[in-house]
């Protein structure tokens, strides 16, 4: 299990997801607390290629022994890559969640939209509220 | 009051201890307007044994198998229940067990649970079956909840030739399900596969019942074969004590595979409670109802069972559950498992065998007494149905007379039938026994 | 280990016997026959009995030793009541039997069904419902069929239900075509009336409320709960899973219920068999009888008993028969033999619930500071932050202790939950081993925290990968290839709670 980080290159939605932008693409997925909250993962739902994804909206599911999760987008969408190594290893989230643990690759709707995303130190702030 | 330990001193060590001075004061965040005074209007006590007296009274007015020869089946048959099963089910770690959340605590109710699924997906040919569910006519909307999900269709077909309560039940669930139940009407006692198959378009499942409620034997491969021809979800209602006889769901082409488990270990009661079972294709695995355990192992590489996919059911998916069921029938299923490792592979097969035999014998002696078969021509398991000449009832009612159940009276189900019985032989039954049916049908019959 | 009884066949070996008789065989046409054999087991009786015996062994039940599960009511089941299901008059008997040959089975449902009527305070019952659940899933197509008659359907399509539900509750709502609404819970562990008051209008079908809640809290806004929902138009359902609280001291039509469904498997000891059967039936107001289902258990003129099916309302049937008639047997037997003094079952099931709460809030943390009903809910979330032991281990080293540990993580709005419930039939002594166990575990947090994260050590497994078992899911035995998972890889450390 990887140890508790929020890199500081991500945006951050309060539902524990990350935001990695990169020009017109953004890569996402959930942050340490999230998985660190249900444990490990045992299934991911993905969204389909070429689905549409609605800020605030749920696109996915992820699950663990006892829990299931929506998986929440922080951006709007095209869905342009699923990650398939966590469909068949979920458990690579609680490994290495912003980096071979990324879900879905997006093609972003709307630029403004990031401009309402947490940086690190405000979402390691809004976890301590909790 | 025999269950009660508490003495007067109990009481009030326990009072002191919880810092009130009587029990009337632990009822105190109760609203006086919907706190009830007075005494409950039932009747006295009994002591056990005036209640044993009394349930004996009640038990006596009801005419048994013990005291009429019965050949009564419709869906509940009086096969023959081992003393092994009676064991088994007394023993009080079985008996009195809850549901087994925590698995350190009941690896024995696991493991008998995931001894019947295998022996469910054996009879059936079905990759994953589920822990039960409450009886064979709920498992069929459990079926249509599964299909319409994976198919995003809502209509679901079903044969006439399906147990009338099956269909009964499909139909009350529909409106909550969002379904449309089209039904496809019987053509001499079985289900042509072409109107099957003109029904099946746009459906997300069929169902079938094999053998059907007539007891005759349908061309089930062909069914199923329409049904996948419109990529609807085949659903095979299958007879668990026929399939040493039958071949399985699985291996002709059906998607799911569900039943009545009673004929396989279970005394008729009365109706209940018995068990349903489903089992299904492994691409449905996570959309299936109800408790499923796996095989696992603990830290030290024992090998265990747990419940498992827990995320389908409602304690932890809530609102977007497979099903709302949480108490099933586990303990009428470990009957059911424990009847099946009796049978064996070669007693289902004699059972199936001797009940056809029984059966067929009974076809021909009631034939020549001047009661025909209603489907002359078609194939039948351990029932069969044969007109009787004149209202069914009316000669159920002159065979009690005569200490006979002479069979179920169609007319109570299907149009045009009232001069029909619906026949069960099971392997209970003898030769001089179908001589005395056939004696009391050719005094009553007309 | 012990063995799969597929591991203890041997091909050749039975153990049954079936009669033969001098008959031409009758053959199955060749295209609907069985080709090959289904693999059941090959064993003979002395096996068998082994094998089931063994496994008896290694499960824990009500008749084993104490069982607290909160909301799950594991009370004693009277061996009396197994005597009498077994009467081959009851045993034996077909449910499509004449009525006149069923007179017997009839009026004892019938004479079950004014019990329960005069203990839910309501006046017509249906026993069909084969567990709570579906007793839940029939109260809710009630409440469909109700407003389809007024034409108030489609503008009536929400479910009130509080953030302490079972999920039970939310999960019949989906299967009956409503939508959910929650309601969040107040400081005192009361529907939060506030909240409810936002939520509740001419959108309302109706409410599902248990009371006493999972919280084990008898709500005390229950009189202006009735008022905001029958203001509204609304129908309200009672949750009985926890009637063991209140039978003959509250009953839920005073309340204002429409519908209430009871447990039988819970308050009126059928016992749980390991996950059923249980029976769910249902008592309603007098405006929801006429949508009953059918058939109805009824008592005609002339005093003889009868099913009646010419219910032109009714939603239908939603099982087969009448009803799981083993458990009515049984039920009926356990009220009988307590007659009015039924009341005293609840009495007592409340006094030792206090007295447990009263012995255990010293070391676990109370969320609520009220008396509680049958049922309480303590909080681990102290030992956790201090030592790191979680709801989770506690409820492994009880194992330890010889005790089935409490419901654990539910309901889901306290943090590392223990709801237990100990019911009635446990003498004082059982109580106070159970306190000594819980307040020991409490100081092994501090002392000795290991022995207790690698609970349990005395029973036949340690704690199992259900990591393992979910993502790799063998749910039958794979005979020539039967998988041995101590090869596969193990799973991470320590399973998460919640």
């Amino acid at each position: 299990m990887a140890a508790e980080s929020y890199p500081e290159d991500l945006r951050y939605h309060p539902e524990h997801d990350w935001a990695r932008i990169e020009g017109d693409t953004a890569v996402l997925g959930i942050t340490w607390y999230g998985q660190d909250a249900l444990g490990e993962l045992v299934h991911y739902e993905p969204p389909d290629v070429g689905a549409t994804l609605s800020k605030d909206g749920a696109y996915g599911e992820v699950e663990s022994v006892k829990a299931v999760s929506d998986l929440i987008a922080p951006l709007s969408g095209e869905v342009l890559e699923v990650n398939d190594k966590v469909v068949e290893a979920p458990e690579t989230v609680n490994d290495d969640p912003y980096g071979e643990g990324w879900l879905v690759k997006i093609r972003v709707a709307d630029q403004a939209e990031t401009d309402a995303l947490m940086d690190a130190e405000t979402y390691k702030s809004h976890l301590s509220t909790l | 009051m025999s269950h009660l330990s508490l003495t007067d001193a109990d009481r009030e060590e326990m009072l002191a201890a919880i810092g009130v001075s009587s029990v009337e004061d632990l009822f105190r965040d109760i609203p006086e307007g919907v706190r009830y005074r007075a005494a409950l209007d039932l009747e006295p006590a009994l002591t056990e044994p005036e209640l044993v007296a009394h349930l004996e009274e009640l038990a006596s007015r009801n005419a048994h198998t013990g005291v009429e020869l019965s050949f009564l089946g419709a869906g509940i048959y009086d096969h023959y229940v081992p003393a092994v099963v009676d064991a088994v089910l007394q023993r009080g770690e079985f008996l009195t067990a809850y549901t087994p959340y925590q698995p350190e605590m009941s690896q024995g109710v696991l493991q008998t649970i995931f001894e019947y699924q295998t022996a469910i997906c054996e009879l059936t040919g079905m990759d994953i079956s589920n822990a039960s569910g409450y009886d064979g006519t709920t498992v069929a909307a459990d079926a249509c909840f599964i299909a319409k999900h994976a198919t995003g269709r809502s209509k679901v077909v079903l044969a006439e030739t399906v147990n009338p309560q099956v269909r009964q039940v499909v139909k009350t669930y529909a409106p909550g399900f969002g379904l449309e139940v089209v039904e496809v009407p019987h053509r001499g006692g079985t289900t042509d596969p072409d109107e099957f198959a003109a029904a099946c378009r746009e459906a997300a499942c069929a169902i079938f019942q094999q053998p059907n409620f007539f007891g005759c034997l349908e061309p089930a491969p062909d069914l199923a074969a329409a049904a996948n021809d419109a990529e609807a979800l085949p659903v095979a209602h299958v007879d668990p004590v026929s399939l040493g006889v039958l071949e399985a769901p699985g291996n002709y082409g059906c998607a799911i595979a569900i039943g009545e488990g009673q004929g396989a270990g279970n005394y008729q009661s009365f109706g209940g409670p018995h068990y349903g079972f489903i089992a299904a294709r492994a691409d449905y695995t996570r959309r299936m109802p109800g408790r499923i355990v796996g095989e696992t192992t603990d830290a030290a590489g024992k090998r265990g069972y747990v419940l498992t996919l827990q995320t389908r059911e409602q304690h932890i998916r809530r609102e977007k559950a497979t099903s709302n069921i949480t108490t099933n029938q586990t303990l009428l299923a470990l009957a059911g498992l424990v009847h099946l490792t009796w049978l064996g592979p070669q007693g289902l097969r004699e059972v199936g065998e001797t009940c056809m035999a029984l059966a067929e014998h009974a076809k021909e002696r009631l034939a020549a007494a001047g009661a025909e078969s209603l489907f002359p021509g078609k194939a039948t398991f351990k029932e069969f149905a044969v007109r009787v000449g004149r209202n069914g009832r009316d000669v159920v009612r002159a065979a009690r007379e005569r200490g006979v159940h002479p069979g179920y009276a169609l007319g109570r189900d299907y149009e045009g039938l009232d001069d029909a019985l619906l026949v069960a032989v099971t392997e209970k039954r003898t030769p001089d026994e179908v001589a005395r049916l056939v004696q009391v049908i050719e005094e009553v019959a007309a | 280990m012990t063995r799969l009884i597929y591991e203890r066949s041997r091909p050749g070996r039975r153990a049954s016997g079936i009669p033969a008789h001098d008959l031409p065989a009758a053959h199955v046409p060749a295209e609907l026959a069985r080709r090959h054999p289904p693999r059941l087991p090959e064993v003979a009786e002395p096996e068998l009995v082994r094998h089931f015996t063994e496994l008896s062994t290694r499960n824990f039940g009500i008749d084993t030793g104490f069982y607290p599960l909160g909301s799950c009511t594991m009370k004693h089941n009277p061996r009396v009541n197994e005597r009498v299901v077994g009467l081959p008059g009851f045993r034996d008997l077909h449910p499509l039997q004449e009525e006149e040959g069923a007179q017997g089975a009839l009026e004892l449902m019938w004479r079950l069904q004014e019990i329960l009527a005069e203990v839910a305070g309501l006046p017509a019952v249906s026993l069909q419902p084969a567990a709570g659940s579906q007793g839940e899933l029939t109260g809710l197509m009630l409440f469909h069929a109700y407003f389809a008659d007024r034409g108030e359907l489609d503008q009536r399509r929400e479910i009130v239900i509080p953030d302490t539900a079972h999920g039970t509750n939310p999960a019949s709502v989906t299967m009956a075509g409503f939508e959910l609404v929650g309601v969040k819970t107040d400081p005192r562990g009361n529907v939060d009336l506030d909240d409810l008051r936002g939520k509740v209008g001419p959108q309302t079908a109706g409410l599902m409320l248990t009371n006493p809640s999972t919280l084990g809290l008898f709500d005390e806004n229950i009189e202006e709960i009735e008022r905001i929902f029958h203001g509204a138009g609304a129908l309200m359902y009672y949750d009985g899973a926890n009637l063991n609280a209140v039978c003959g001291i509250s009953r839920p039509g005073d309340m204002g219920f429409d519908v209430v469904h009871i447990n039988l498997h819970k308050t009126f000891s059928q016992p749980h068999g390991g996950g059923g059967p249980g029976g769910g039936p249902i008592a309603v107001a007098a405006r929801l009888e006429p949508f009953l289902p059918v058939p109805a258990v009824v008592r005609r003129d002339d005093g003889s008993f009868g099913l009646d099916f010419d219910r032109p309302k009714s939603i239908g049937r939603v099982r087969g028969f009448t009803g799981p008639f083993g458990v009515f047997v049984r039920s009926y037997a356990y009220i009988r033999a307590y007659g009015p003094a039924l009341r005293d079952m609840s009495e007592v099931a409340v006094l030792n619930a206090n007295y447990l709460l009263a012995r255990l809030k010293e070391a676990y943390d109370l969320p609520f500071d009220r008396l509680c009903m049958h049922e309480f809910v303590v909080s681990a979330r102290t030992l956790k932050k201090e030592h790191g032991i979680t709801a989770l281990d506690v409820a492994k080293r009880l194992m330890d202790y010889g005790f089935h540990p409490p419901t654990i993580y539910f309901p889901l709005v306290v943090p590392e939950a223990l709801m237990v419930e100990p019911t009635e039939t446990e003498p004082k002594e059982r109580l106070d081993e159970f306190c000594d166990a819980m307040l020991a575990i409490a100081r092994e947090a501090a002392d000795d925290p290991d022995v207790i994260r690698s609970a349990p050590h005395t029973r036949p497994v340690g704690r199992l990968d259900e990591v393992k078992a979910a993502k790799r899911a063998v749910v039958r035995y794979g005979f020539e290839d039967h998988p041995s998972l101590a090869d596969e890889p193990a799973a991470a450390a320590v399973p998460k709670g919640a």
